[in-house]
Order: structure tokens, then C-alpha cells, then sequence
């Protein structure tokens, strides 16, 4: 086991080299000058030149991506444009407030989901099915935009129960496990969790659908197992692909949400994107989306391996 | 085996109804079966017969849409009147199940001997180690090689009639009085196919199993059966001693399945083809006879009522009116 998942770390590193080139280019792809921001308005070509060379824009492309390589190794990604902070804290800061948002929010998505793709399995072409599918499909369909604006105004403007914008008090940024902070992350999490629920209910009720027409299921109850024991292998069997959907919809709520991160002011990585895009600062945009990538390669690379821990089907050779 | 003994499973007139868009299908219309212990029944047929279908009757594994109807005793219980409960300590333990394909029959992310240990410590008050202990013995009794180290493997790291020795294992794992198989030996090639008959009939007298053995082969059920029974549109059709029935078969569907394969046996897929039509819509059956359409003597008595079991000989039956007209002219013949 540990073998193959070292393996699978030997095959991750082209990847993640890949995805490094992808960020580098990002800049030097986009339209316009990245300096151009920056640079005051009347200067000269000469003092252009200067601020060219010192960001290293004057070098050939393969060199500077040498250079960039060798810094992000280091953990350098450089400094934002717009705030001339290290871009790597505030990168820092960013992903761990999005992985607790979209921890909170897969793992309600993930508890729902699989309730409902249960019973919904289980009951198929009954009410409670066909209730179950209504609520996945609004969980996938409804725009969570505007599922966040209806949140925050029935809880935070009507009832008044929940803050409706940022991570904590006063403005704060930096998130801490108690009720002062916890109260702003239900909104955003609930909301948030709709996506993966949807998605996770109606994975799971096709796996138990399918599950329970094998005809190992019917050797089971031929042998004398009870309703109980038969659901337990039932989970078993469902596990290793709920498991690796829940895997990946967390990826892509770590990068994905920046609707939901720009509605309720939430200083993740969402919301650092849409900054960064909007104020022009390609080094903070470069950063957050070459951590945002690594992330998902990383997260793939668990799932990959859980799932095959699971599964003795999936060949660990 | 004695004559005398009382039968261990009989059913009376068994019927089960599925639900279907075209209104309920009759899958098993009236089947009577008796069955002594240590005695095999063949229960032989076409394809959609209502062969599979009678077997889980006998379990009850059918969805609870599924209607049955009818009477089934199995060692002196009813079948039919027990709790789910009940239901659930009698599977497996009175009545085990072989099932066709061995490949589908074990739960895929559980080992082997995990699943027969599981069947063991869920009928007999046994811990873990002990019924992973009869799981091993059983796994030398139907002669699995490296039987220890087979135990821990996964279904898909065995071959196809290693599955099925290791099916046959777990059926007998509490020491059933009946074992109904299902087409046991379909999916297996020619020589394995005769192994696992050859290993089944030796466990039969080990253990003196009572078994209703499913098959679509003739020479299969010849090989293995006391009794043969010939299903046809869920109905018994001919049933009595197995030289009987296949020396001096009265039904012209068993004459037509018997001829269907006289120019040497059949291979692994092939399939009783050799009657020409196919078998009625159980959902709407043909008037009389659900054999008439097909049949080559058909005579207009045939159409107007399902005829009735008439005897052949002694314990042997079959559902012809040409036989009762025959009997009827010919008194004593
Ligand atoms: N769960 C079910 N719901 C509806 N119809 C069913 C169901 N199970 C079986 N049937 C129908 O009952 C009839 C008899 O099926 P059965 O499986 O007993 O045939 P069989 O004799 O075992 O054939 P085979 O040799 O192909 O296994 C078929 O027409 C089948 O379509
Ligand atoms: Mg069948």
C-alpha cells in the first residue's frame, strides 16, 4: 500500500511540472504588459527598461522560468503588485480559510448526499425517491449566487440569527475554531454545501440502485443476512466511489467558488482571485493558482490512493 | 434414501406473480414438488421456463412485489408463514443456494473466507476465529489447492470453478438439509463443469443433501438426478424417475428436448433450441395447452383447457391429453 502510493507520488511529479509551466506562461500569455499596471503613466522608455530588468522581464523565457522555478521551490512566489506583500502569505491565508469553508461544506454536502442517495436507492420509484432526486437536482441547478443572496437575507436581514459577510468579527481574517468565528462560516458553508450534495446524492442512489440488483445481494440474503448486515455491504461497495466524488468535489470547491467567496466577502481563495483579476496583479494570480492546482493534484493523488485501498479490485501493482 | 421417509421440501401448487406494465405475469403457475432427503431433483427446461424463478420461491429471495402463492413446506415448516426473522435464520441454514455465476455470487470487496466465516457466526453462536476454522475445513473438503492462502483472496483473483467450489463451500457451510442450485455449472467450461458435478454428488452422500438441481442440459440432469422434472411456461409438464422420463418420455415437449440434443452433447452456451417456436407470453398465455402452438401432434382438444396430470407409470406424470384420451381407451396400458 505505501509502495503504491509512493508510485503514485512518481507519477504526479510530471504533473505538477506541467502545472508549474501552465502557471509561469500564465503571465507572459495574458494580454498586455504585466508591468504596465505599475508603471507610472509618463515614464520614460529608459526607466521601462529598468523596471523591466528588474523584474527580470528582459531575460529569454526558458531562463526566467529557471528563476521563477528555483524561487517557488523556495516558497517564493513573489510579490503581489497591487499590496507589494510576499504573495505566498497571502496565498497562505487565502487557501486555508477556503479548505475550512470547503471542508465544512463537502462534508454537509457529503452527510446529506449520501442520506438522500440511500434512501433514494433504496426506495426507488417511491415519494421519498422522487422527493430525494427533487432535492439533488435543485442542489445542482439552482444558482448558488443567488441561493447565498436568499440566505443572507432570510438569516442575516429578516431573522437577524447569522453575520452575512466575512470571517469573523471586525473584519477579521484569520479564522479560529470558536462560536465568534464559527457563526460566519454557516451561511457560506451551507450554501456552498448545495453543489456537492446534489452531486453526491445522485452518485450514491445509481451506486445503491446498482448495488442492490447483483446478485451477490441476493447470495447474501440466501445465506440468512438480515436487512442490517446487507446495508453494510452495501456501504462497503458504495464507498470507495462516494468516497472518491466527495475527493474531488472538495478540489473543485477550493478553487471553483468564487461566487459564493465574493457574496459573503469570505477571504479565501475566491475571493483573492477576483481581486487579483480585477486589479491587474498577475504574481498574486500566478500564485493562487499554481497553489489552487498543486492542491487538486494532491487531493487526486489521495483519493487515488484511498480509493484503491478500498477497492481490492483497482490493481496496486 | 427410503421410500417411506417424508418428503423434506414440498411444494403444492406454487404460483408466483410479477407485477409488469402489461398487467401481473404468472411466472410459475401451479407447481407441485416433492422432494425426499438425499434425493436429487433435475428441474429441466427452456429459457424463461420458470425454472429460477420456482427455486427462490422456495427461498423466498423474490422482491416483495413478487406474489407467491400457494403452499411450501420445508422440514416440516411453512415457508410461506414465516417472519422475516425466521425467514432470515431458515436461509442458509435449512435451505442453501448455488447460484449460476459464480463471478457475481460473492460480495466483490470482501475476501473469500470472510464471507463464508460470515455465513457461519450468522447461523451458529461461533467467534471469529472458529468460523474462519470451518471456512478452511470446507475449503479442503471441496478441494481448493493452497486452501489457507485461497481464503484470503478476493473473488476476482480466482478462477471460475475455484469460485464455484468456494460457492459450493459456503452453501454447505451450516450444514443444510437442501441445497437448491441454479444452473451451477453453466458458466464453466466442459471440464470443469464435470469436477464440480462430480464433487457436488460425493458432497450429496457426505452430507445426504437433499437437492433440486436447475439446469438446461439434459445429459447434466441425467448425470446427477433421481428425479427429473420438465418445467414448460411455469408449469411441471412431465416429472417422475429419471430413467423413466428419459427412456420413455410421455410430454412431447420432453421428446422434443430429449431429440434436441441426441447428436452429441451439448457445449458450454448452447441452449435447447432444437423445438421450433418460442415459448408463450406469460402474460398472456395461450388458451389450453401452453405447449399447443408449438407442438407437433396439436389436436383441437388441446386448445380448451390445461389438461390435467395424467399418470404413466407409477411416479410418473405428465400434462398430455393425448395421454389421458390413450389411457382412457386403452385401460391398463
Ligand atoms: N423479478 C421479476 N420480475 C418480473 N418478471 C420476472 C422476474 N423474475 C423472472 N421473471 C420472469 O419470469 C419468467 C421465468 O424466469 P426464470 O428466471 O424462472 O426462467 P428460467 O427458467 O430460470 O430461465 P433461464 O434458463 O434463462 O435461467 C421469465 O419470463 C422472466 O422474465
Ligand atoms: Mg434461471
Amino acid at each position: 500500500m505505501l509502495l503504491y502510493a509512493l508510485k503514485r507520488l512518481v507519477y504526479v511529479l510530471p504533473v505538477a511540472f506541467g502545472v508549474s509551466i501552465v502557471c509561469f506562461l500564465l503571465v507572459h500569455l495574458a494580454p498586455g504588459d504585466p508591468l504596465t499596471a505599475i508603471m507610472p503613466i509618463d515614464a520614460t522608455a529608459e526607466q521601462q527598461a529598468q523596471m523591466r530588468a528588474a523584474y527580470g522581464f528582459d531575460k529569454p523565457l526558458p531562463v526566467q522560468y529557471g528563476i521563477w522555478l528555483f524561487k517557488v521551490l523556495q516558497g517564493d512566489l513573489g510579490a503581489s503588485i497591487a499590496s507589494g506583500r510576499p504573495v505566498a502569505s497571502e496565498v497562505g491565508r487565502a487557501v486555508g480559510n477556503s479548505l475550512i469553508l470547503a471542508s465544512l461544506a463537502t462534508l454537509i454536502g457529503f452527510g446529506f448526499g449520501t442520506f438522500f442517495g440511500f434512501v433514494a436507492g433504496y426506495f426507488r420509484g417511491s415519494p421519498l425517491d422522487r422527493l430525494a432526486s427533487v432535492v439533488s437536482i435543485l442542489g445542482v441547478s439552482v444558482p448558488h449566487y443567488w441561493l447565498g443572496m436568499v440566505m443572507v437575507i432570510v438569516f442575516s436581514a429578516l431573522l437577524g440569527w447569522l453575520p452575512s459577510t466575512g470571517a469573523g468579527p471586525g473584519g477579521s481574517t484569520a479564522w479560529r475554531f470558536d462560536w465568534e468565528h464559527l457563526q460566519y462560516i454557516i451561511l457560506p458553508a451551507v450554501t456552498m454545501s448545495a453543489i456537492p450534495m446534489g452531486i453526491i446524492a445522485r452518485t450514491v442512489r445509481a451506486l445503491v440502485a446498482d448495488i442492490l440488483s447483483q446478485d451477490f445481494v441476493q447470495a447474501l440474503r440466501a445465506k440468512g443476512m438480515g436487512e442490517w448486515p446487507v446495508f453494510k455491504h452495501v456501504v462497503r461497495n458504495a464507498a470507495p466511489t462516494a468516497l472518491a466524488v466527495m475527493g474531488l468535489q472538495l478540489g473543485y470547491l477550493l478553487g471553483g467558488s468564487i461566487l459564493i467567496e465574493t457574496v459573503f466577502a469570505w477571504p479565501g481563495t475566491g475571493f483573492l482571485l477576483n481581486t487579483a483579476i480585477f486589479q491587474r496583479d498577475l504574481p498574486l494570480l500566478q500564485g493562487t493558482i499554481l497553489v489552487l492546482a498543486l492542491f487538486f493534484v494532491a487531493l487526486n493523488l489521495i483519493v487515488d490512493v484511498l480509493q484503491s485501498s478500498l477497492d481490492p479490485r483497482i490493481q496496486r501493482g | 434414501m427410503s421410500m417411506t421417509a417424508e418428503p423434506i421440501v414440498e411444494a403444492v401448487g406454487l404460483t408466483v406473480d410479477f407485477a409488469s406494465a402489461k398487467g401481473p405475469i404468472r411466472a410459475v403457475s401451479g407447481v407441485d414438488l416433492s422432494l425426499k432427503p438425499g434425493e436429487t431433483l433435475a428441474l429441466l427446461g427452456e429459457s424463461g421456463s420458470g425454472k429460477s424463478v420456482s427455486l427462490r420461491a422456495l427461498m423466498r429471495l423474490h422482491p416483495s412485489s413478487a406474489k407467491i402463492g400457494g403452499s411450501v413446506r420445508v422440514d416440516g415448516r411453512d415457508v410461506l408463514a414465516m417472519s422475516a426473522r425466521e425467514l432470515s435464520a431458515y436461509r442458509g441454514k435449512i435451505v442453501s443456494m448455488i447460484f449460476q455465476d459464480p463471478g457475481l455470487a460473492f460480495d466483490p470487496v470482501y475476501r473469500i473466507g470472510d464471507q463464508i466465516a460470515e455465513a457461519v457466526m450468522r447461523h451458529e453462536r461461533v467467534s471469529r476465529a472458529e468460523a474462519r476454522k470451518r471456512a478452511l475445513e470446507l475449503f479442503e473438503r471441496v478441494r481448493i489447492p493452497s486452501p489457507e492462502r485461497r481464503l484470503d483472496n478476493y473473488p476476482h483473483e480466482m478462477s471460475g470453478g475455484m469460485r464455484q467450489r468456494a460457492m459450493i463451500a459456503l452453501a454447505l457451510a451450516c450444514r443444510p438439509k437442501v441445497l437448491l442450485a441454479d444452473e451451477p455449472t453453466t458458466a464453466l467450461d466442459a471440464t470443469v463443469q464435470i469436477q464440480v458435478l462430480l464433487l457436488l454428488r460425493e458432497l450429496q452422500r457426505e452430507f445426504g443433501l437433499a437437492i433440486v438441481f436447475v439446469t438446461h442440459d439434459v445429459g447434466v440432469a441425467v448425470e446427477i438426478a433421481d428425479r427429473i422434472a420438465v418445467m414448460y411456461a411455469g408449469r411441471i409438464v412431465e416429472s417422475g424417475p429419471c430413467a423413466d422420463v428419459i427412456r420413455n418420455a410421455a410430454h412431447p415437449y420432453t421428446r422434443g428436448l430429449l431429440s434436441s440434443r441426441s447428436h452429441g452433447a451439448l457445449g458450454k452456451d448452447e441452449r435447447l433450441k432444437a423445438i421450433p417456436g418460442s415459448p408463450p407470453d406469460l402474460a398472456a398465455p395461450p388458451p389450453g395447452c401452453a405447449f399447443g402452438p408449438r407442438c407437433e401432434s396439436f389436436a383441437e382438444v388441446c386448445g380448451s383447457a390445461m389438461p390435467d396430470n395424467v399418470v404413466v407409470s407409477s411416479s410418473h406424470i405428465a400434462r398430455c391429453v393425448r395421454l389421458a384420451i390413450r389411457n382412457s381407451s386403452q385401460p391398463g396400458g
